[in-house]
């Protein structure tokens, strides 16, 4: 579905309010049911054995001891888990990463799960389960995992995107290229070069819930997953796929959740519980421990990164490249692709280049975080051009106001921009009180730009009128921060009713048409362009039945602030139609009233900021505080400005942490230090 | 072997059964059916499963589920009053003071507990009375003004 601009410069009653969220109330009284707030009669409790080894073989795995002690009812291991992935290396590698099959890849990896009547049961049968490891050399380096001599992890990669494709393995899944121009003709050009490298120490999101899923598999192969995700429709075809099962078999709930941030896009634990409780005939609840949530679900990844810039002395830059590399932990990605579409995305180069190299090694399967792979590449990026505006004597600000990209810019990535706002987030930060204010002793004041892609994608919404006058709206996509409050204002605004008068909810897999996942800063945009859609066939089947009540043609009735009016002076003795008079009539006028859109939503406008950092080091113990802090950030149009807000905040507050107190850190021995 | 409890929770008395080495939270949630307090990392870092025992903030993860007997419990579930919200309550849903919402139930308890100690914090005093809450959507900022704006309409009551 292409993107409808009818709504550009439109004046708004709703959208643009600040309205409660829905799921306020709940929210603040504990009613409101999270991944592990759920409960099934006689359900079991779900623990997982996992490797303490970086890298190692599996030999052999002895459960017979623990499948004797009392309260066990199901242990599985990768026997239990068959490879059903018919050829897909993408299903396969996650099928492995949910449970170990001949190696363990990372300290964490699952090599086998109990199912018992009690926590202390399952605590003790995991204790009883033997894994005969064999151990082997290990990798948690990005940069070594690159070297020739490197510990290899899988026998069957051969870099993709170098011609002729490699016959030897190695952990260097990708290479990927942007770019356009002459490099070596811009650095002739520049009067300063400058020249940086950079690494970058993997984070978590953090997400204060733990993952945790309630399966429920019956007798006759039909299951139940209550799951807190990003994305259950997704998870509900994955884990059918591996486990045998028809997708409508499966129906996937998604729990309220606790933050996700890009973490929960990712099956672990699903799968596994689902074999348990298929295994056990009984309900199975896995909850992670936070030790788990680190030590083996997704976090960013780590990077190397190399960055040169050459510029005039002017400001004018005339060569730019790139190198970044960045791992997906065990399993191929495309982090490091990511990293390089977006490192010079800010920026209107004639000569640019960004070289991607996604590598493999010994630390848990990363996921998405917040712009996955922008915030490494734009630390690097961005560090380098404030050394560069140094090195020529000119303001930061002023040299990347002069550099950046504009509507018709020819990106680094590719594609010409349309109409964009990184030249005036620039402007606002050049303007903002921020950029004059006195810095006091040993403090010093940063800034730096920033480019996420956004994305549209699958997605169905159902809107339906009930029988008193008052709408609920059925989505597919899970509302991460305040979504559900943003596409009741757009159906709101679209039906011209109130939005109290308006119920979203998140609908199961089995109550709606597939739905990708609320990632790439998608959800509101293609939910509510869904929503929309919906709203606007729902309008049209009120039309047809007002219509049909005053028994006039439909091309005179049209729909305005939530009622059908005739048009023309012939009908003037004709009263409006409410939706709550034509939801009374639906019975006698052709029966319910509903509208339904399922889409590829497509047209997401990049997106571009610009934050202000003012920074207070003391001198002799490097503690660093952070005393001010601004973001400008070109959201589009603010559904709801409060969430918009909420979001800057969060990002900015996250992008601190991982700036200053994060990091994880892995030992000689391939284990994490500090889970 | 499991011992009995007799206490009392948002002003009703309770008995439960649970084994010695039990966490209240557990008892709360796994055999009481409060599943308003959340484990958060099950360590006393997050604070999202703030409880009010005896009028003192605890992480009910760092407490025994047999160390309850004769105490008094209150929870986010006794916050409200019936359908009436209690001011902080209403204040982080006004104030859109939370998102995914997971940490708020811990963020109220700990802000009940230090506005009945000190109903007139400066913001220095409110980030220091919640440091033990860990949020990891909103940044604090929206937080705080929740508890400010809450604290004032509460004096003015």
């Amino acid at each position: 579905m292409p993107l409808d601009t009818s709504l550009v410069q439109k004046k708004f009653k709703v959208i643009g309010q600040r309205v409660t969220r829905p799921d306020g109330i709940d929210k603040v009284t504990g009613r409101a049911k999270y991944g592990a707030d759920a409960f099934a009669p006689g359900q079991l409790v779900g623990l997982v054995l996992r490797s303490p080894h970086a890298h190692a073989k599996i030999r052999k795995i002895d459960i017979s001891k623990a499948e004797k002690l009392p309260g066990v009812k199901a242990i599985v291991t990768a026997a239990d888990l068959p490879d059903l992935t018919n050829g897909d290396r993408g299903m396969r590698d996650i099928l492995e990463n949910c449970m170990a099959r001949k190696k363990v890849y990372y300290d964490g990896h699952a090599v086998a799960a109990v199912a018992a009547v009690d926590a202390h049961t399952a605590r003790e049968a995991l204790k009883l389960i033997v894994v005969d490891y064999q151990i082997l050399p290990h990798v948690t380096d990005v940069d070594e995992a690159l070297k020739p001599n490197a510990p290899l992890l899988h026998d069957d990669i051969f870099t993709d995107g170098i011609e002729p494709k490699p016959t030897k393995a190695s952990n260097w899944n990708k290479l990927s290229q942007y770019g356009h121009g002459n490099l070596d003709k811009g650095f002739e050009e520049a009067d300063v070069i400058i020249e940086k490298s950079y690494k970058t120490e993997q984070t978590h999101q953090g997400y204060i819930e733990p993952h945790s899923c309630l399966a429920n598999v019956g007798p006759d192969g039909t299951a139940e997953l209550w799951v807190c995700t990003q994305g259950h429709f997704v998870y509900r075809n994955q884990c059918a796929t591996l486990l045998g099962m028809d997708a409508n078999k499966l129906r996937v709930t998604a729990s309220e959740i606790g933050g996700g941030f890009g973490g929960k896009t990712h099956i672990w634990a699903e799968p596994v519980a689902l074999a348990l409780s298929r295994k056990a005939n009984r309900p199975v609840k896995l909850t992670m421990s936070r030790e788990e949530v680190f030590r083996c679900t997704g976090p960013t990844s780590s990077t190397s990164i190399d960055v040169k810039i050459g510029a005039k002395k002017d400001g004018t830059i005339t060569a730019a490249h790139a190198e970044l590399r960045y791992h997906g932990g065990a399993f191929p990605a495309s982090w490091a692709e990511f990293g390089a579409m977006t490192a010079w995305a800010c920026y209107d180069f004639k000569n640019v280049r960004s070289v991607a190299k996604d590598v493999v090694l010994n630390r848990p399967k990363s996921a998405a975080y917040r712009a996955p792979s922008a915030p490494m590449a734009a630390f690097a990026v961005e560090s380098t051009m404030d050394m560069v505006a140094t090195a020529i004597g000119m303001d930061p600000v002023d040299l990347r106001i002069k550099n950046a990209a504009k509507e018709g810019t020819q990106s680094s990535y590719g594609p010409i921009y349309g109409p964009i706002g990184i030249g005036p987030t620039l402007e606002a930060a050049k303007k903002h009180p921020h950029m004059k204010a006195p810095l006091g002793a040993n403090m010093g004041r940063g800034m730096a730009c920033a480019f996420w892609f956004n994305f549209g994608g699958q997605t169905c919404v159902d809107v339906n009128v009930t029988p008193d006058g008052n709408v609920t709206v059925a989505v597919g996509t899970i509302d991460v921060g305040g979504s559900r409050a943003a596409l009741a204002m757009a159906v709101a605004e679209e039906l011209g009713v109130k939005y109290d008068n308006v119920r979203v909810i998140v609908a199961d897999t089995s109550s709606l048409g597939h739905n990708d996942m609320t990632d790439g800063s998608r959800g509101t945009f293609s939910s509510s362009m869904a929503a929309v859609d919906a709203t606007r066939k729902a309008v049209t089947i009120l039309k047809e039945r007002a219509a049909k009540t005053w028994e006039i043609p439909v091309e005179d009735v049209q729909w305005e602030d939530g009622e059908a009016k005739p048009v023309g002076a012939k009908y003037g003795n004709l009263k409006a139609l409410t939706l709550k008079d034509l939801a009374a009539g639906a019975g006698n006028t052709g029966g319910p009233i509903a509208g339904h859109s399922e889409i590829v939503a497509d047209g997401a406008g990049v997106s571009f900021g610009t934050h202000i950092c003012d920074v207070e080091v003391d001198m002799e113990t490097g503690r660093s505080l952070v005393k001010r802090y601004t973001v400008i950030q070109d959201a589009g149009k603010a559904m709801h400005p409060d969430y918009v807000e909420g979001q800057y905040q969060g990002g900015a507050a996250q992008g601190i942490g991982w700036a200053l107190n994060e990091e994880y850190i892995y030992g000689a021995n391939g284990r994490l230090q500090n889970a | 072997m499991a011992h009995l409890v007799s206490t009392t929770i948002n002003g009703d008395a309770v008995e439960y059964a649970c084994q010695p080495d039990e966490s209240l939270l557990s008892v709360l949630r796994d055999r009481i059916g409060l599943t308003g307090a959340k484990e958060g990392c099950g360590t006393g870092d997050c604070g999202s499963c703030s409880v009010i025992i005896d009028g003192r903030l605890v992480c009910s993860c760092l407490v025994l589920g047999v160390e309850m007997d004769g105490k008094k419990l209150e929870t986010i579930e006794g916050m409200a009053d019936g359908a009436k919200l209690h001011p902080l309550q209403r204040h982080f849903i006004e104030g859109a003071a939370l998102q995914c919402g997971v940490c708020t139930p811990g963020f109220l308890m700990a802000a009940d507990a230090l506005l009945r100690k000190n109903p007139d914090p400066t913001e220095e005093e409110i980030r220091f009375g919640l440091a033990g809450n860990l949020c990891r959507c909103t940044g604090y900022d929206k937080i705080v003004r929740a508890v400010q704006s809450a604290a004032k309409e509460m004096r003015s009551a």
